[in-house]
C-alpha cells in the first residue's frame, strides 16, 4: 500500500518522501547455499549446461587418476618385483617405491656422495634467500637483495663447484644433475634476466640510436628463435669459434643461453611497465634535478615493476619450465635424470615410466603453481594498495 | 689554478640583476615552429604572469627555461647560467628551479613527505631528518601538515596541488615556475591553491606564472606577457594590462576571457 502510494505521489511534479521505504528480508531463493547455486552454477541454460559436463569430466578423470597415484600405488620395495602384477597386487599404480629408491638421484645427479651435504647447504641459503625476498614484510629487504643477487651466486658457485684451498674439492658440473642443476639454471635464469631485461627494455626505448639498434637488434634475434635453437648453438657451434682451451664448460654455455633467451623477454615485459609510467613524472622528477639514473631509480622503476610484478612471475613461471630443454645439449637436469632411472633395468616394469613421469609432473606443478599463487597474492595486494 | 670560463661564469651565478635572461629565443618542433624570437628579462622578485590563447608557446617557453625542451637558437640564462642545451649546466638550473605541473606529477608510490624529501636528499645531499624536517616545514606552509604520511592518491586535487607547491620549496629555489597550476583542479579548489600562490609572492618569490586566472594575475603579477602563435605580443603592468591593452590580439584576448 505505502510503496503504492508512494510511486503515485511520485508520479506527480513534486514528491517529499513522509516514511521511510521499510526494510524487507530478502527472498529466500537468493540467499544461502541454494541462492549460490543458482547464481553461480545454475545461471543460465547454457550455464547449467557447463556445470553438467564439467561434473562429468571430473568423474571420468578423477577417480581413475587416484587409483593409480594413491590406491593402488607400490610404496615400498627394493626393486622391480614391488611394482610387478601378482597374486597379491592384481592392479599395480605408481611406483613410488622407484621414486624414493632414485630420489637422491633425482635431487644430486651424480655429484659425488660425499660432497652431497654441499648441494644441501646450497638448497637451505637458496630457500632462505627466496623467503626473505618474498616476504613482502621481512625486515631489511635491501640486505636480502643484496643477498640474493650478490652473496648468494658468489659464495654457491664456489661451494658447488669447488674451492680446493678451502678443502672443497672441485666438482665438474658434468656431475651436477637432478633437481640441483634445475634449480641452478632457473635461479640464474632468474637472477639475470631482470637487471638485463631492464637495461635492454632501456636501450629499446633510448634516444640514442644504437643503443636502440643494438638493443631492438637483441630482442628481436633472441625473440624470433626458440630456445632450444639458442641451446644447440652455445653447445654446438660455440667450440666451432672459440678455442677450446676458452671455451666455457657445457652447463655454463647452457646457463648464458637461458640467462640471455629470458632476458629478452623480460624486456618486453619491463617495457610494458615503463610505458605506463606518464611522461610527467620524468619530467617532475627532472624538473627537482634529479638526472637519468637517479629518476628511474627512485621515481620510474619502482612504480614500472610493481605494475609489471604479475607479468614478471609470469616469465620466471615459463621459463622454470624452460629449463627442461637444457636436458637436449646433455644436461643431466631433472627431467633428464627421470629419463635416465626409467630406463635402469633394476626398476624396469610396465608403471616405471608412467611413474617417473607423474613424478616429474607433480614437482613442476608444485613449483609453479605456487608460483603463480604468489603472483596472484601480489597482485591482490598492490589492488589494496592502489585503493588507498 | 687556472679558472675555465665556465668556473668563472658558475662563480658569478647568484650575482646576475636578473634571475632569468632570454635573447632571441626560436624553437621549432619538428617543422612547427613554435617560439619566434622571444625576448624577456626577469628580475629578481619579479612576479611575470604569462597569458595567451592555448598553442601560443606559454608553455614551451616555460619548459625551456628549465631545460625540459631544448631550442634551437638564441641563449637562456637562469640565475647567470647560460644553459647552452648542455646538460651538466641544465642539472645545475633546475637545482635552483622550481616548477608546478598542470597535471600536479606527484610520485604516486611515495607518500606526501617522501615526495618532498626526495630531492633534497638524492640532489642536495641532505641528511634525511633535516630534509623531513624542513619537508614538514614547507607542508606546513602550504597548510596540510597533518597530510605528510598519506599517498597523494588520498588527496584532493587541491592537495595534491600544494604538495606539489611544497616539494618544489624543499629545494629551496630562486624561481618558482608555475604550468596552469589550477587547470586540472576543480573549481572549489582552486581558491586554496591560488591562495598558496599570492602567499608565495608576498614572501618575495621569484615567481613566473603561466595562467589564466586574471583575479590572481591582477593581484600579484609586476608585470603582465600576453603570447600569441609563438611570440610575446604585450608586456606591461597588470593595470595597463587590462585597463588599456594595446595590442589588438590582446584585446581581443581580454575581451573573449574576461566576457
Amino acid at each position: 500500500m505505502t510503496a503504492q502510494a508512494a510511486v503515485h505521489r511520485t508520479g506527480s511534479a513534486a514528491f517529499v518522501r513522509t516514511a521511510p521505504a521499510p526494510a524487507l528480508a530478502p527472498p529466500a531463493l537468493s540467499v544461502g547455499w541454494l541462492g549460490w547455486l543458482r547464481a553461480n552454477l545454475f545461471s543460465t541454460p547454457f550455464n547449467a549446461v557447463l556445470t553438467v559436463l564439467t561434473v562429468l569430466l571430473l568423474a571420468w578423470t578423477v577417480p581413475p587418476a587416484v587409483r593409480f597415484l594413491l590406491i593402488d600405488a607400490v610404496w615400498s620395495g627394493a626393486d622391480r618385483e614391488a611394482c610387478l602384477v601378482s597374486a597379491q597386487h592384481p592392479h599395480v599404480g605408481a611406483c613410488w617405491a622407484f621414486v624414493r629408491d632414485r630420489l637422491a638421484y633425482f635431487t644430486y645427479g651424480s655429484y659425488p656422495i660425499s660432497g652431497r651435504w654441499r648441494v644441501d647447504v646450497f638448497f637451505v641459503m637458496m630457500g632462505f634467500g627466496t623467503a626473505w625476498l618474498l616476504w613482502l614484510d621481512a625486515p631489511r629487504r635491501d640486505l636480502g637483495a643484496f643477498y640474493f643477487f650478490v652473496v648468494l651466486p658468489v659464495t654457491s658457485f664456489f661451494l658447488l663447484y669447488g674451492l680446493p684451498p678451502l678443502g672443497l674439492p672441485t666438482v665438474d658440473t658434468s656431475r651436477w644433475g637432478g633437481i640441483l642443476v634445475t634449480v641452478v639454471v632457473a635461479s640464474v635464469g632468474i637472477v639475470v634476466s631482470l637487471p638485463l631485461g631492464i637495461l635492454l627494455a632501456l636501450g629499446r626505448r633510448s634516444r640514442m640510436p644504437a643503443v636502440k639498434f643494438l638493443s631492438v637488434g637483441f630482442i628481436e634475434i633472441v625473440r624470433g628463435v626458440p630456445l632450444i635453437t639458442v641451446l644447440f648453438m652455445a653447445s654446438v657451434m660455440l667450440p666451432l669459434f672459440v678455442p677450446p682451451a676458452w671455451s666455457p664448460d657445457n652447463l655454463i654455455r647452457a646457463l648464458v643461453g637461458v640467462a640471455l633467451f629470458s632476458s629478452a623477454y623480460m624486456a618486453e615485459v619491463v617495457r610494458a611497465g615503463l610505458q605506463a609510467i606518464p611522461k610527467g613524472q620524468w619530467e617532475a622528477s627532472a624538473a627537482l634535478g634529479l638526472g637519468y639514473w637517479q629518476t628511474l631509480r627512485f621515481v620510474v622503476l619502482p612504480q614500472a615493476l610493481r605494475v609489471t610484478i604479475p607479468n614478471i612471475l609470469n616469465s620466471y613461471v615459463a621459463l622454470f619450465k624452460d629449463t627442461t630443454l637444457v636436458f637436449f645439449v646433455g644436461i643431466f637436469d631433472f627431467l633428464k635424470t627421470i629419463e635416465v632411472a626409467r630406463a635402469d633395468p633394476k626398476w624396469a616394469t610396465p608403471v616405471t615410466s608412467a611413474t617417473g613421469y607423474a613424478f616429474a609432473a607433480l614437482v613442476y606443478f608444485a613449483c609453479c603453481y605456487s608460483m603463480s599463487r604468489y603472483a596472484d597474492g601480489v597482485e591482490r595486494r598492490l589492488a589494496v594498495a592502489d585503493r588507498r | 689554478m687556472t679558472s675555465t670560463p665556465r668556473e668563472a661564469e658558475v662563480a658569478t651565478a647568484g650575482r646576475s640583476e636578473f634571475a632569468v635572461e632570454i635573447e632571441g629565443l626560436h624553437k621549432w618542433f619538428g617543422e612547427f615552429y613554435v617560439l619566434r624570437d622571444v625576448d624577456l628579462q626577469v628580475r629578481r622578485g619579479e612576479r611575470i604572469v604569462i597569458c595567451g590563447p592555448s598553442g601560443s608557446g606559454k608553455s614551451t617557453l616555460l619548459r625551456c627555461i628549465n631545460g625540459l625542451e631544448p631550442y634551437q637558437r638564441g641563449e637562456v640564462t637562469v640565475d647567470g647560467i647560460a644553459l647552452r642545451n648542455d646538460p651538466k649546466r641544465i642539472v645545475q638550473v633546475r637545482r635552483e628551479v622550481g616548477m608546478v605541473f598542470q597535471q600536479f606529477n606527484l610520485f604516486p608510490h611515495l607518500t606526501v613527505l617522501e615526495n618532498c624529501t626526495l630531492a633534497p636528499i638524492h640532489v642536495r645531499k641532505m641528511q634525511q631528518g633535516e630534509a623531513e624536517a624542513s619537508a614538514r616545514r614547507f607542508l606546513d606552509r602550504v597548510r596540510i601538515p597533518e597530510q605528510a604520511d598519506k599517498y597523494p592518491g588520498q588527496l584532493s586535487g587541491g592537495q595534491q596541488q600544494r604538495v606539489a607547491i611544497a616539494r618544489a620549496l624543499c629545494m629551496n629555489p630562486k624561481l618558482m615556475m608555475f604550468d596552469e597550476p589550477t587547470s586540472a583542479l576543480d573549481p572549489e579548489m582552486v581558491k586554496e591553491v591560488l591562495d598558496t600562490m599570492v602567499e608565495l609572492a608576498m614572501d618575495g618569490m621569484t615567481m613566473i606564472v603561466v595562467s589564466h586566472e586574471m583575479g590572481f594575475a591582477r593581484q600579484v603579477a609586476s608585470r603582465m606577457v600576453f603570447m600569441d602563435a609563438g611570440q610575446i605580443v604585450e608586456v606591461n603592468t597588470p593595470e595597463e594590462f587590462f585597463i588599456h591593452p594595446q595590442h589588438e590580439r590582446t584585446k581581443l584576448f581580454l575581451s573573449q576571457i574576461l566576457e
